[in-house]
């Protein structure tokens, strides 16, 4: 099960992702950051200091907006991974690609 | 019955001859009864319909073959008027003795009816209590062959001991309920005839001897026969009670038979869902149903069809007689009765009295409604007011439940055959896809290998192969596709197929994935991607060549060191980066590798395998156990592994795909 919440802080919109994310609960993540997107904020954070768990399936949501946020010129940053979901983005070699940080502050000076 | 003619005739010389001795006629009875006895348990006992009607048919049947016979006899003593024959001693003895065996036959076959009567509804003390019954008849059978009298008095006092104990058996009466009206009749009717027969085989056996008393001595006797005695008082009592029985359980069979109507209308309903049947016929079994078990007049079913408008099937009523009465309520704002949707019942015995031009005076309505939703509603009519009463409510409620059960049923059935549909192909699916995992390892002098894989569902997105390239390469691939199940399953073989299509132009293992991810891009679904790691064995070079694409890091023990490691090198999953950037985030890594060196290839399902408590297995416990069987052939590491994880995670069902490939060179 996972709970996505979106709210406007400053310049960004700040997603908090909480619980696992799954094959069937991705569906909602990626729900979650169409919507973002197409309200038309160009600037993102995705707190997921309370993401426990993520499967490939999830990791595949997160993969299929580096093409568009790249197209549309958005700025996507996740923040507080912890060690174990960070080794998952590490190890399929995302992070290479997603801007990955590890607090919310540095994530927000990496947003500009 | 040959030992009837027997020993009638055996006895018959009693009379006359005393050369046979006075000991044998009592004996010779006794055994003649005791056949009897054995010759109807075996006929009535064993007979399979356990119909009461038939049963009592039986005693009626009996009881007139042997009136027909002793009126018979009857007629020829008249005949012979005052002959000298017809003082003959001897000659009455005969015919006395026939009456006794055609009386002692009916006596006996109505005392086996009678006992499956009784024992109907068994229960251990009442079989008990009939075995002692049974018994103590029989002592006082063996008790008439004995020729001596014991104590005078101690044959009353068994008499009435016996006649006491038929009588507390004959207050089991539990089959007089399951007749209806008219087999209670038909029951009365022959056991009035049977106890006719009782009185009248009495009175001509009792007066024959005592006819013959007056002559002789040397006969046999049945008012001093305890035995036949206490028979005829059961079967006379048992007959009585049963009578008065049946008599005061005529006026309510009808409420029996309602019950029964009741039972029959579930069993009906509850059976309308097999295959070929369908919801009209369950409306049809629900309308007759409820109309037979409350005796309504008229009834009707309307069916809510959104497309064609109401369907209604009725019994005694037709559609304009329905709108009338549907007018009428609305005009006399009766609400929440027949309105879909609302689900109050009442009973509208009152409301029906205003209604002229029609014949019915009370009505009730109840929703028929399928996973909680109404789909119809069933009316009842009677052309009395007040015709309905709390009982009858409760019922037609009931059965109106049993028939939304039996409809929903009928809806499930094609779901379930659907399913059962889909089971089969995937477990089709299941067998195309373990095909497409090789049967064996491509083998060499330089290592051996063993692999092992298992699927979490039935179809899984795990990949592992080998292909030989030249006599001293052998590629080596193993891949994980994001997601799993059928999806993952179906990119799975277009990774199979990518592999066979690339390994073959022996390319280096960074340009195979790049390759790879070309062709990948154009297949892969949008959020999909196959994490693969893939090697060149060079067994000539003793090296081993490999790149990663996001896969899981390899496991690498080396023997020499003693130890094992996990190679950190750099990498990106196949179809996440679709396009020529792709290859900037592939190396390429080499190593070289010695006798005993062990290589463990594996996916995200076995470091990512959770206990109850929520951990993972990991890298470290991946590692350790590497370490613990170093030595062993790659088949028991394998196997090894396998048996350490389902221990760890305490499970058989796996929440992702396992699978392990050890290579030992």
């Amino acid at each position: 099960m996972v709970d996505v919440k979106r709210i406007q802080e400053g310049n960004y919109d700040l997603l908090t992702v909480v619980g696992d994310v799954d094959a069937s609960s991705s569906i909602e993540l990626d729900n979650a950051i169409e919507e973002a997107i197409e309200s038309g904020g160009k600037k993102f954070l995705i707190d997921c200091s309370n993401l426990d768990y993520i499967s490939s399936a999830g990791l595949g949501v997160f993969m299929s907006y580096i093409e568009e946020f790249r197209k549309r010129d958005i700025t996507m940053i996740i923040y507080g991974l912890n060690e174990k979901v960070a080794n998952v983005f590490e190890i399929l070699g995302l992070d290479q690609l997603l801007g990955i940080k590890q607090t919310k502050e540095e994530a927000k000076a990496a947003l500009g | 019955m040959l030992l009837t003619a027997l020993s009638i005739l055996f006895s018959k010389t009693s009379g006359l001859e005393q050369s046979v001795g006075d000991e044998a006629p009592p004996i010779l009875m006794s055994l003649f009864i005791f056949a009897l006895f054995t010759f109807y348990k075996y006929r009535i006992e064993r007979a399979e319909s356990i119909n009461f009607v038939d049963l009592l048919w039986k005693v009626f049947v009996t009881g007139l073959i042997a009136t027909i016979v002793s009126l018979f006899f009857q007629l020829v003593m008249n005949m012979l008027g005052n002959t000298k024959l017809a003082e003959n001693v001897v000659f009455l003895d005969f015919i006395y003795l026939s009456n006794f065996g055609l009386v002692a036959a009916f006596l006996i076959s109505t005392f086996i009816v009678w006992k499956r009567l009784i024992l109907y509804q068994k229960s251990r003390f009442l079989l008990t209590a009939w075995k002692i019954f049974e018994y103590a008849l029989l002592v006082g059978l063996v008790m008439n062959a004995l020729p001596v009298t014991i104590v005078e008095n101690f044959e009353d006092v068994y008499l009435i001991i016996l006649i006491l104990v038929g009588l507390v058996l004959s207050v089991n009466m539990k089959w007089v309920a399951y007749l209806n009206f008219k087999q209670k009749w038909k029951s009365i009717l022959l056991i009035a005839l049977a106890m006719f027969y009782l009185g009248y085989f009495s009175f001509t056996l009792v007066s024959a001897s005592s006819e013959i008393a007056d002559k002789t001595d040397a006969f046999l006797d049945i008012r001093e026969n305890i035995f036949i005695i206490a028979l005829v008082s059961f079967i006379f009592i048992y007959a009585l009670f049963s009578l008065l029985v049946l008599l005061f359980n005529l006026p309510t069979s009808s409420v029996f038979e309602q019950k029964l109507e009741e039972v029959v209308s579930f069993q009906k309903l509850s059976q309308s869902i097999q295959t070929e049947q369908n919801e009209e016929r369950v409306y049809e079994i629900l309308i007759e149903s409820s109309v037979n078990t409350v005796f309504a007049d008229a009834a009707w079913i309307e069916v809510d069809n959104e497309k064609d408008g109401p369907k209604y099937y009725t019994h005694k009523i037709d559609v304009e007689g329905i709108i009338k009465i549907k007018n009428h309520l609305i005009a006399y704002k009766i609400k929440g009765i027949l309105d879909q949707g609302s689900d109050k019942t009442k009973n509208l015995n009152k409301y029906l009295a205003t209604l002229r031009g029609s014949p019915y005076r009370s009505m009730m309505a109840f929703p028929i409604k399928v996973k909680g939703k109404q789909e119809a509603t069933i009316a009842l009519l009677k052309d009395v007011s007040e015709g309905f009463n709390k009982e009858n409510s409760k019922i037609i409620s009931t059965i109106s439940n049993q028939a939304g059960i039996s409809i929903e049923n009928f809806r499930l059935l094609p779901e379930a055959l659907q399913n059962e549909r889909y089971k089969e192909e995937l477990k089709i699916a299941k067998n195309v896809q373990s095909s497409l995992l090789p049967d064996e390892i491509v083998q060499d002098d330089d290592y051996s290998a063993a692999a092992f894989s298992e699927a979490a569902d039935e179809v899984g997105g795990d990949y592992y192969d080998t292909f030989r390239i030249n006599d001293h390469k052998v590629a080596m691939i193993i891949s994980d596709v994001s997601g799993k199940g059928t999806s993952a399953a179906f990119h799975m073989s277009q990774m199979k197929g990518v592999f066979y299509s690339l390994t073959q132009h022996d390319m280096s293992p960074k340009d195979f994935l790049d390759s790879a991810n070309n062709a990948l891009s154009r297949c892969l679904d949008k959020a999909s991607f196959i994490t693969t790691s893939y090697y060149v064995f060079d067994t000539k070079k003793k090296q081993v060549e490999f790149s990663r694409a996001g896969h899981c890091p390899t496991l690498y023990y080396s023997k020499a060191e003693g130890k094992s490691t996990y190679f950190q090198n750099k990498g990106l999953g196949l179809g996440i980066l679709r396009n020529e950037g792709f290859k900037n985030y592939i190396q390429i890594d080499t190593f070289m590798y010695s006798p005993g060196d062990i290589l463990v290839l594996y996916t995200d399902g076995i470091t990512e395998a959770k206990n109850v408590k929520g951990e993972e297995y990991g890298y470290d416990l991946l590692r350790e156990a590497i370490q613990k069987h170093s030595d062993a052939p790659v088949e028991e590491i394998k196997k090894e592994i396998i048996s350490e994880l389902y221990a760890f995670t305490g499970t058989e069902a796996i929440d992702d795909d396992y699978t392990v490939i050890i290579v030992n060179t």
